[in-house]
């Protein structure tokens, strides 16, 4: 098992700094178990297991960067990883944009941690597997589905007395079904740190009913609708929008915080002003990493690889009743303009209110209610504009009650514009590591229909 | 199964890739590592054999194992800044099993012979572990032994061997190029990549191939601050199945277009096209905006490629068409009753669209695949029908076949093959035409060029796409540049409304080199070859917004 403890993670940083003979040094120590099993048709068609654990090294002469990794762990490995980070280096080119490693951070505990995800073996998967076709093959619908599980840990080092050290157990899992006739498909995923939350046979249950409720689909107008947005659906839009919070980009003048002719709208009121959202790292529900970057030994996001960045992660309001509050910084950008500079989040937590999904359709005289978006691409960069469709259970809304299933649409829709078009927001729930609200937006617009099923 | 790192790319175009990030596979390693040999062959015969034994003796009726060794390198500049190089090796063995009816799959880094053989005996425990919840026995076409082989990508450069140095410079003078004519912002980048396999099967092959790709692309910022306007343009670059020598940008393989345009078959000239893509995207700034409607389209090889890709590529995968991929990429329209009725206009009669492995310089060509079948080249659409699929050993008896056509593939020793995209290409017209002699035919039309925006539904009906530079054709003439364009359209009305080809004079390949599919996700790269083509009465949108 490669799930070293603090203390074990902690000798082997701290005999590799040990080796440096560089300016700076920072290691970043990885080590993870992961497991999947994938079906379709109703019989399992993959499944695998994968143990690893490695090691990158950043050594830094000035403002020159080299990066080695390795995954082997004698004395001599390690000493031969450090010399080659810095034989790197020193035939690197100068970055201009080099910002020194920081000192001792104080980082929170997380608790991404749980036991019972530690544990699962191929078996479980088996079962998991089982617990979801079963179901389906009774009621002569088809399921394709994926689990994945993965327990592991993270540890950052530096030559300047930075250690950092996270625990981290996750699965996913996701399962569409469909009807014999192929007229009818639901679909369900789920997203947990601990595996003890997740029934895959309560999603299948959900994705079934969902195929059973959308055969023989009609075909509406495309136009502008009221939407009753799952979570599912509303988290992948309102994510690229939280992806796209770069103060660089904003201060260069591209991206859709630049403001006209100059400067940047952070202080401005950009969304209706019940929106807020933030990011907390220790969110029992969706906790996160402790520390930016560290993702790695291929590339990481700093220059020459290693992934140190090790800025702590912070409780950060990124919108506040509709104002942009924050935007999110490099360290060189943060360096240059002489500000502290927030870490882009990993993950965020949109409020909404108590309203169930159910309360939402109940309020609505007439809308669509999308279970899922899918082939979300950007159109426009400058508006935000993105264009995909919805998939897997789209049902006209009458009167409070869902009234029949409709064909997909195809939208081109900002998620700027969506949330200036707010009608109600329900209850938040966790979706793809993120915890978003249902929303109803009104003037949502389908520009084409798609006879895909 | 994965642990894959991405590379975060700020400020890179948002056509140019998949998403903000670029996967890297196994460890940074120095360039010394990158140019090391590894094992010997007559080594890694010597460990196939180990693992084909192993699993034959734990109860294996099929086994295959891959030996490979997977180079990247990869360079990422912005202005006149190095952001970062990154090589990268992933070495290690992937042994894959049918016992008891069904697939196992095991991997490993550790390629010391009894952990291969530990390795094998765990992909045969998956297998049977499995089995006891499997109803369909996978059924393998039959593929006989080709003995020891061995396979190259021919190059005239290995872009492993050439200066980092040389590399930059050349980045250097593009973004300086680009900053020169107009630019405010541009990166640019180099992806190398060098698969050393070795492939062995229970069939008696053991095949040695030595794969090398190459794209190096850019997108360039033009912004207007007053105006609080910004405007991008990627390179109208391909990525190719070839070595450095793709950046020679011979005279030769330039071909004129009208306005100035100026494509590229087979040699790039990266600097030449940055100068002119700063040029347009400051253009594009005042660039008058789309009139929604119908117009006639004339699509350039660098543009309609990747509506290939989308509408024709990955509709026609077999596995798909059954459902395997129902889960994520999706299902298809082009189900086996509309194959089998023989008369399913996919098409208009010109659409004449090919699947291979073979076409020289391209992303999809090999001697052989993932699992030892040899590279060949099949119809997908003939005069407008579709007759045919892309399938792998264990899918080819669904269409009453008896052997495979060679489209199993692995991005990496630790993940599983599966059916992955051939090459698929549109046949150029045989009558001659050129470009210009297309346009002078248009009355009311758009002259798409480059990558840009792409959107498909998940059984590839319904599409929308744009591109990187819009020109309006009037009355046979290219009358000025457009802005906001994007077309949708369904696969079947837009391949029947094909309604002219060029020739194979204009034929060149578009590529695909992150190509995305399976869970847990693997990449793939493939070219797609066709002339500049036109399509009548496409319904054209406005995409632009105010915020």
């Amino acid at each position: 098992m490669a799930i070293l403890t603090k203390d074990e993670a902690k000798k082997i940083v701290d005999k590799v700094l040990g080796y440096s003979k560089a300016d700076e040094m920072s290691v970043t120590l990885n080590g993870n178990r992961t497991g999947n099993i994938r079906y379709a048709r109703n019989n399992v068609s993959t499944s695998g297991e994968t143990d690893n654990m490695s090691l990158a090294v950043t050594a830094v002469f000035g403002k020159k960067v080299g990066s080695a990794t390795i995954n082997e762990f004698d004395d001599a490995s390690l000493e031969k990883t450090v010399r080659r980070a810095e034989e790197t280096a020193r035939l690197a080119p100068e970055n201009p944009e080099y910002v020194p490693m920081l000192g001792p951070q104080k980082y929170i505990e997380t608790g991404a941690y749980a036991e019972s995800t530690a544990k699962i073996n191929p078996e479980f998967r088996a079962q998991a597997a089982f617990d979801s076709i079963d179901p389906c093959s009774k009621k002569n619908l088809t399921a394709a589905g994926y689990m994945e599980d993965s327990a592991g840990f993270t540890a950052i080092a530096n030559s300047k007395g930075l250690f950092g050290y996270n625990p981290v157990t996750s699965v996913e899992f996701s399962v569409t079904t469909r009807t014999a006739d192929g007229t009818g498909s639901g679909y369900a995923s789920r997203d947990y740190n601990d595996v003890s939350k997740l029934s895959t046979k309560e999603a299948t249950e959900v994705a079934m009913n969902k195929a059973l409720a959308s055969t023989n689909a009609k075909a509406l107008e495309p136009g502008k609708y009221t939407v009753i947005l799952e979570p599912t659906a509303a988290g992948d839009l309102i994510g690229l929008m939280m992806n796209s919070l770069d103060a660089r980009n904003a201060e260069e003048g591209r991206s859709f915080l630049s403001r006209k002719g100059g400067g940047t709208r952070l202080g401005e009121k950009f969304f209706d002003e019940r929106i807020t959202i933030y990011s907390d790292p220790a969110n029992a529900e969706i906790p996160g990493s402790p520390f930016a970057g560290g993702g790695g030994g291929g590339g990481g996001g700093r220059f020459g690889g290693g992934g140190v960045d090790g800025r702590p992660q912070e409780k950060t309001l990124w919108v506040e009743n509709g104002i942009i509050k924050n935007m999110s910084y490099s360290q060189f950008w943060a360096q240059k303009s002489g500000v502290k500079g927030t870490p882009p989040a990993r993950g965020f937590i949109m409020q909404g209110g108590n309203q169930s999904l159910l309360d939402l359709i109940k309020s609505t005289q007439k809308g669509i209610l999308v279970t899922r978006f899918w082939y979300i691409r950007a159109v426009d960069p400058q508006t935000l504009l993105y264009t995909g469709l919805t998939r897997d259970g789209t049902f006209l809304i009458e009167n409070g009650q869902i009234k029949y299933p409709v064909k997909n649409f195809r939208f081109n829709e900002s998620p700027v514009i969506m949330l200036n078009n707010v009608e109600a927001l329900g209850k938040p729930v966790r979706s793809g590591g993120v915890l978003i609200p249902p929303m109803k937006i009104r003037d949502f617009t389908f520009s084409s229909l798609s006879d895909a099923v | 199964m994965r642990r894959r790192d991405f590379i975060q790319l700020s400020g890179l175009g948002m056509s140019a890739l998949v998403g903000s990030s670029v996967p890297v596979l196994g460890n940074t390693v120095s360039l010394h590592q990158l140019l090391e040999p590894r094992a010997d062959t007559a080594q890694k015969k010597k460990l196939a054999d180990v693992a084909l034994n192993a699993a034959k003796s734990k109860g294996a009726t099929y086994a295959d194992v891959r030996i490979g060794r997977y180079l990247q390198q990869f360079v990422f500049t912005r202005e006149m800044k190095v952001q970062n190089i990154t090589n990268a090796e992933s070495y290690g063995v992937g042994i894959r099993v049918i016992a008891n009816g069904t697939w196992g799959f095991s991997a490993t880094s550790d390629v010391r012979p009894e952990a291969i053989a530990k390795c094998a005996e765990t992909a045969v425990a998956i297998a049977k572990a499995n089995a006891r919840i499997q109803k369909e026995p996978v059924d393998l076409a039959p593929q006989k032994g080709v003995g020891e082989v061995a396979w190259k990508t021919p190059l005239k450069k290995n872009a492993f061997e050439i200066p980092v140095q040389e590399k930059i410079d050349l980045l250097m003078k593009v973004n300086g190029e680009a900053m020169k004519n107009g630019a405010g912002f541009v990166t640019s980048n180099l992806f190398f990549i060098n698969e050393q396999k070795y492939f062995a099967s229970t069939d008696g092959s053991y095949i040695d191939q030595d794969i090398h790709r190459i794209w190096p692309t850019f997108t360039v910022t033009a912004v207007d601050r007053q105006a609080g306007k910004f405007k991008t343009r990627d390179a109208l670059s391909s990525p190719m199945g070839m070595g450095y020598e793709y950046l020679d940008g011979l005279a030769g393989d330039k071909i004129p277009g009208p306005n100035g345009l100026i494509s590229y078959r087979n040699s790039y000239d990266m600097v030449e096209d940055a100068t002119v893509a700063a040029k347009q995207a400051k253009e594009k700034l005042s660039a008058k905006s789309i009139q929604p409607g119908k117009y006639d389209l004339v699509l350039d090889p660098n543009h309609l490629g990747l509506t290939i890709h989308e509408s024709v590529g990955h509709a026609t995968e077999l596995d798909r068409v059954l459902g395997y991929e129902a889960n994520y990429a999706g299902t298809s329209f082009a189900t086996l009753d509309k194959w089998k009725s023989k008369n399913f206009n996919y098409g208009s009669k010109l659409v004449n669209i090919v699947a291979d492995k073979t076409q020289p310089l391209t992303l999809g060509t090999v001697a052989y695949d993932d699992e030892g079948v040899p590279g060949k080249e099949w119809d997908l659409i003939k005069d407008g029908i579709l007759v045919n699929y892309q399938a792998t050993r264990d899918q080819v008896k669904i269409l009453g076949g008896t052997e495979s056509n060679g489209c199993s593939y692995a991005d990496n020793w630790d993940s599983i093959q599966f059916q992955r995209m051939p090459n698929v290409s549109l046949k150029p017209s045989t009558e001659k035409r050129s470009v210009s002699d297309m346009i002078k035919g248009v009355d009311k039309g758009i002259y798409i060029l480059g990558r840009g925006s792409y959107s498909i539904d998940q059984q590839r009906y319904n599409f929308q796409f744009g591109g990187q530079v819009y020109y309006e054709i009037k009355n046979g003439q290219i009358v000025g540049m457009l802005d906001d364009v994007a077309y949708q359209s369904n696969t079947q009305e837009f391949w029947n409304s094909c309604a002219q080809l060029c020739d194979k004079d204009d034929y060149r390949t578009f590529g695909s080199f992150f190509d995305g599919k399976g869970q847990p996700s693997q990449i793939s790269a493939v070219s797609h070859g066709c002339p500049t083509t036109r399509f009548n009465g496409v319904n054209v949108i406005n995409t632009g917004r105010k915020i």
